[in-house]
């Protein structure tokens, strides 16, 4: 059993309050944070997360103080900050479990984000698989708006806020952040093309800020307790905490928020209590786009930069496990699948480059790859990564490569041998 | 049956958003709530009241999964077909209902009162594989309780 | 002007603060490949065939969407760019059709010319056929799914120069497709058959429906009798089509030509046009001294008067009641010239050569046989007027001029005009001013109501009568101005709508990939014709004159009512609503 402990910021309330009531949420230290916020300057904010080191926990990494650095001096007649709530990377339910079980948090940390960037309006894009964080949401909107927390003059401040939850119409692309832009305009979830990026020209063309659920849901905690006690956590560069949530063959299909500098190994073996139904054979980190890594990488800490280095990613934080009794080939079809389905289909990489993929996946399965597909399939897949219009397009040859990369031997077994 | 629908109905559920600024999808999920479907009448009447062209509402209506343009059953049954119900046995799930059913993924049973749709992750990973009837989930449900679940609707 | 200054295959470039990279790369004369990229539009950077590589970016740019930025470093040819540039080709080729031989784009394809350049010799991925249906169901333009690769940019005309909105993407991923609402065809919706989205598409996903054929049958059918009519702005974008500049072509070879393809008779719509002065200025002026529905509207551009019957049906009274100078001639040429040269109607079969495919929509409306026939028994584009030509092994470049039939060949400098946003009015404007004055006009060029820019307007004095006009093409522009003059904030007396932009000229059925480059240089040779015409202002074509004599007797008389006269019919903006029906 490892050492390996959780740690919980976000999640801090889970299960020990009833998620509707503001009440509660204030007697563990809600809107403390808010209330703090109101007296600093923006700018005084902005260091505050920058001295934390925050950085999103979307799946990109970027700093979250750079990101609203950019925003935040903009001279606007309106600005908006959008939370991302369009987590759609199967195995993932990190939002889902904060919006369910601490909206209040949430709504706190937009309410700061507003003041922080001079954004008066924002809006919650939950996923329209998630009727029930919606409803969440709603009522501790509604919650926030009665105990004079939202709306005009938030506490004598002088700061107008409202927030609205938005529900998306199944699509993953739309946890794409210019996606979501289109969507919330009433469009297709066609990714934009940047520059200009949405911090500048953003939704109705005016700057927004779009920030991941977990993200935002660090910084009342950050303001309460200073940048500083938050960079001292987990891995220096990727300080703070991490939601992992299990799924596939480990014994405990659970989740766990832990610091940063926890390895794989442990969340697998710690935490999951192990694999289930035959011995280790591939974890994939990070949802459907993230690497399909072996055993050998399980010593890596789970932080952004340490999993890239080690040719992951960390993504959404899912810990996808397969034990050995599977057929990989088969369950890297599936994930191949996956974008044929979710691609937005406006850039040509993307659009016919998934197709192809699967269909080589379905090829190799059938045991009628030659080396030349599979030659064909990784050229692709670099083409795909370089090329693509959005995030979404560049990783989505990923598990396929990363499984030709780690796993080439399970390729080679059932390529057709006098190719 | 689906609940018919009328323009008169559309019209009222489409007039509730007319002043929303971001009013065209949160319109489209009232109209899927009620009818599981958008209709052609709705289409135009949406175009009518938000001032957009018809054929990009349709490109809309045609993006989002949850939605859609051609009859669906009263309610629809979406299976999980993302990589850990994938593993977790959500083929042998389909193919049950399937069986039962007696139509195929994609298709309506006849008396219009199902629909069998797969979908991508429902974020249930923790218990897959994972179905949704009317987007509630159902979790861990054995081949031997879907008459019983069905017998519901 | 700030500049920025940048290397590009290691030549140095300095452009202004802005310029994209492709932009950029052809100052050095380097030509970046661009699928998706409209020189007339936005930038939509989906197709990726133009990306390169940034020193110090990972990720590939797309030089179409990418400024140049300071002391940029950019490479066009590296290995990633080869390799990205020759995947995506083979990636929309082996989803497109293979059949480049029988495509009606073939040889003038975007798509093609970079299967070409780039040496796609195989492809290593497999085939894909969609085997979509064809879509067959407007007289004006047909289209071919299967070809389609998703650019978009059938889309953008439709929606923001037209706004018609006619098409947009359906599905995502892989099953995206581009069509009209519900996947129907553009028979069924408020398609006005510009026919811009078929100068949009860079491949032959979108195209006329071609004739040519029937009009061949006609020819080696020895009963009948087969006349033609040739629009003003067909002479200029011919050229194009036989690889000579905009206007290169004169007028006699192409009637020779047209002689030799074997038709009785060669006219000109010209002659209607200036007809349609005679009528139209006419009718302008009983509108003003009778009280009558102003703004009066023209009525020559069938895509704008589909485009009005959809969504301005509450200006259908504004029309001119005049027929356009195609289906005035068609009328007249089944009447009195039937007559004239004693042919039983009935054996006469009548083609019309447009740069138009509304005008194939136009000639079988139900109101257009007041002769008693189908006044104009088919329409064909300048694009398969090439084509007979082509066939028919005619050097056109070469041909020996020969001069048009009498008498419905002979016209002004007026008429010509027609074929240039601006022309119709200012051709009325010539005419109006004499007869309303009974002055010669010192300078019979309007240069105030000529040129590309969307709105034209100008304020003409008849002799203490001030006369406000204006001109729009495109019908995106003819919106704006209804809307302005809904709304009260305009008035004026006599407008000109073109649907397409630049007018007839940048029409639908002219030469495949007009851009407004291209528009501007047939504009330019369109008013060099005029110039260089004896006559110039329609009233005082002889030829008129006499068919009023002989035949019509006085403008808006009773047999002008009765063949140069029509009325229009209000359109649902929903055709295919069951409720709108």
């Amino acid at each position: 059993m490892s050492l390996a402990k959780e740690q919980r910021i976000v999640l801090n309330n889970y299960d020990k309050i009833n998620p509707a009531s503001i009440d509660e949420y204030i007697a563990q230290g809600g809107y403390q944070a808010l209330k703090k916020a109101l007296t600093m300057s923006s700018a005084a904010i902005i260091d505050e997360l920058k001295a934390s080191g925050l950085r999103g926990r979307g799946g990109a990494g970027f700093p979250t103080w750079l990101k609203w650095s950019f925003t935040a001096p903009i001279e606007a007649d309106q600005k908006y900050i959008v939370c991302n709530a369009d987590e759609g990377e199967p195995g993932t339910y990190k939002d889902r479990l904060i919006m369910d079980k601490d909206p209040y948090r949430l709504i706190e940390a937009l309410t700061i984000a507003g003041y922080t960037l001079g954004a008066t309006k924002g809006y919650i894009y939950v996923r329209g698989e998630y009727p029930q964080s919606q409803q969440s949401l709603n009522t501790a909107i509604t919650g926030t708006k009665a105990a004079g927390m939202m709306g005009k003059n938030i506490l004598g401040s002088g700061f107008d806020f409202d927030l609205e939850v938005f529900s998306g119409a199944f699509a993953f692309v739309c946890g794409e952040e210019t996606a979501i832009i289109e969507s919330i305009e009433g469009k297709r979830g066609e990714p934009r093309i940047r520059p200009p990026y949405p911090g500048t020209v953003g939704l109705w063309g005016k700057p927004t800020v779009i920030n991941n659920v977990e993200t935002l849901a660090n910084i009342p905690a950050i303001l309460n307790n200073g940048g500083k006690w938050f960079a001292s956590i987990g891995a220096v560069k990727y300080p703070g905490t991490k939601i992992m949530t299990l799924s596939g063959d480990v014994v405990n299909k659970t989740f766990v928020e832990v610091p940063t500098d926890t390895t794989l190994y442990d969340i697998i073996y710690g935490f999951g209590g192990g694999v289930t139904g035959g011995d280790f054979l591939a974890v994939q980190v990070g949802g459907n786009s993230g690497g399909v890594l072996p055993e050998s990488l399980l010593n890596t800490p789970i932080d952004f930069d340490s999993m890239m280095a080690a040719g992951g990613s960390l993504g959404t934080g899912a810990v996808f496990v397969i034990n050995d009794k599977r057929d990989l080939l088969d369950v890297v079809k599936n994930m191949a699948h996956f974008f044929t389905e979710e691609s937005c289909g406006k850039c040509t990489p993307c659009r016919e480059g998934c197709q192809r993929l699967y269909d080589f996946m379905v090829k190799v399965c059938d045991g009628k790859a030659t080396v030349k597909d599979l030659k064909i399939a990784n050229g692709l897949a670099r083409v795909m990564n370089k090329s693509a219009l959005c995030g979404l397009g560049q990783a989505a040859p990923t598990p396929v490569q990363t499984a030709i990369k780690f796993f080439g031997n399970k390729f080679e077994e059932k390529l057709l041998q006098n190719s | 049956m689906v609940d018919s629908y009328t323009n008169v109905s559309v019209d009222k559920i489409i007039a509730e958003f007319k002043d929303v600024k971001s009013g065209l999808l949160p319109a489209l999920h009232a109209i899927d709530e009620k009818y599981k479907v958008i209709p052609e009448e709705a289409l135009v009447k949406l175009s009518q009241v938000f001032n957009i062209p018809v054929s990009q509402i349709y490109g809309v209506a045609t993006f989002y999964a949850k939605f859609a343009v051609n009859q669906r059953g009263k309610n629809v049954i979406r299976f999980c077909e993302s990589a850990p119900c994938h593993i977790a046995g959500a083929a042998e799930l389909v193919a049950a209902f399937e069986k039962q059913l007696g139509i195929k993924a994609g298709e309506t049973t006849l008396d219009g009162k199902f629909t069998l749709e797969f979908c991508q992750c429902v974020g249930m990973c923790q218990e897959a594989p994972v179905f949704t009837i009317n987007q509630q989930p159902y979790f861990n449900v054995s081949i031997e309780e879907i008459p019983e679940i069905l017998a519901r609707f | 002007m700030e500049t920025v200054t940048a290397v590009i295959d290691g030549c140095k470039v300095e452009v202004a603060k802005g310029t994209t990279i492709l932009d950029a790369a052809k100052t050095v004369g380097i030509k970046i490949p661009t699928l998706c990229y409209h020189p007339d539009q936005s930038i939509k950077a989906n197709c990726r065939i133009c990306v390169v590589e940034v020193e110090g970016v990972q990720l590939l740019q797309a030089a179409c969407a990418t400024a140049v930025g300071k002391d940029m470093v950019i490479k066009t040819n590296t290995m990633a760019v080869r390799e990205a540039r020759k995947t995506v080709l083979e990636l929309i080729l082996a989803h497109h059709p293979q059949d480049c031989l029988q495509c009606i784009r073939n040889q003038n394809c975007e798509l093609q010319t970079l299967a070409h350049e780039y040496n796609v010799r195989e492809n290593r991925f497999e085939h894909i056929d969609e085997n979509l249906l064809l879509d067959l169901t407007s007289p004006g333009v047909h289209r071919d799914p299967n070809k389609c690769i998703k650019c978009g940019r059938c889309i953008e005309v439709c929606e923001r120069v037209q706004t018609a909105a006619v098409y947009s993407k359906y599905n995502r991923g892989f099953k995206v497709g581009v069509a009209p609402v519900l996947n129907l065809g553009l028979g069924e919706v408020a398609c006005i058959n510009c026919g811009q989205c078929v100068h949009a598409c860079p491949v032959g996903a979108i195209y006329e429906n071609d004739q040519h054929e029937q009009v061949w049958d006609a020819i080696c059918d020895p009963k009948k009798h087969v006349v033609c009519q040739m629009a003003p702005a067909i002479r200029v974008a011919l050229a194009e089509e036989f690889g000579l500049n905009a206007g290169e072509l004169e007028m006699g070879k192409i009637v020779a030509a047209l002689r030799q393809i074997g038709f009785d008779k060669v006219f000109h719509t010209n002659f209607t046009a200036d007809l349609t002065i005679i009528e139209e200025g006419n009718e302008l002026l009983h509108r003003i001294n009778n009280g009558g529905k102003l703004p009066m509207i023209t009525s020559c551009s069938p895509g704008w008067i589909k485009y009005c019957e959809h969504f301005y049906p509450d200006f259908l009274d504004n029309l001119s009641t005049c027929k356009s100078p195609q289906q005035m001639f068609g009328a007249l040429v089944k009447t009195y010239y039937a007559e004239k040269a004693s042919i039983d109607p009935a054996d006469i079969y009548s083609v019309s050569f447009m740069p138009c495919t509304a005008k194939k929509f136009e000639c079988i409306r139900p109101e257009m046989n007041s002769s008693g026939y189908q006044d104009v028994d088919v329409v064909l584009t300048t694009r398969e007027l090439a084509r007979m030509i082509r066939e028919a092994g005619i050097d056109i470049v070469n041909i020996a001029p020969e001069d048009f039939d009498a008498p419905m060949g002979m016209y002004t400098g007026a008429a010509v005009i027609f074929g240039a946003t601006g022309g119709v009015m200012e051709a009325a404007l010539r005419t109006v001013y004499e007869v309303v004055t009974g002055k010669t006009l010192q300078d019979i060029n309007f240069t105030a109501v000529r040129g590309m820019e969307g709105i034209k307007e100008a304020t003409v004095d008849l002799d203490g009568l001030e006369v406000k006009v204006a001109v729009a093409h495109t019908t995106g522009n003819a919106r704006k101005l209804l809307d302005a003059i809904r709304a009260g904030e305009k008035f004026y007396h006599f407008i000109e709508v073109m649907a397409c932009p630049g007018g007839c000229i940048g029409g639908g059925g002219q030469p495949y990939g007009t851009t407004n480059e291209i528009r501007q240089k047939r504009i330019d040779a369109i008013y060099d014709e005029d110039a260089g015409l004896p006559i110039r202002k329609s009233h005082e074509n002889p030829a008129i004159t006499q068919l009023y004599e002989e035949f019509l007797k006085e403008p808006l008389g009773h047999k002008s009512h009765e063949l140069l006269h029509t009325h229009y019919t209000k359109r649902s903006l929903y055709p295919f609503s069951k409720e709108e029906k």
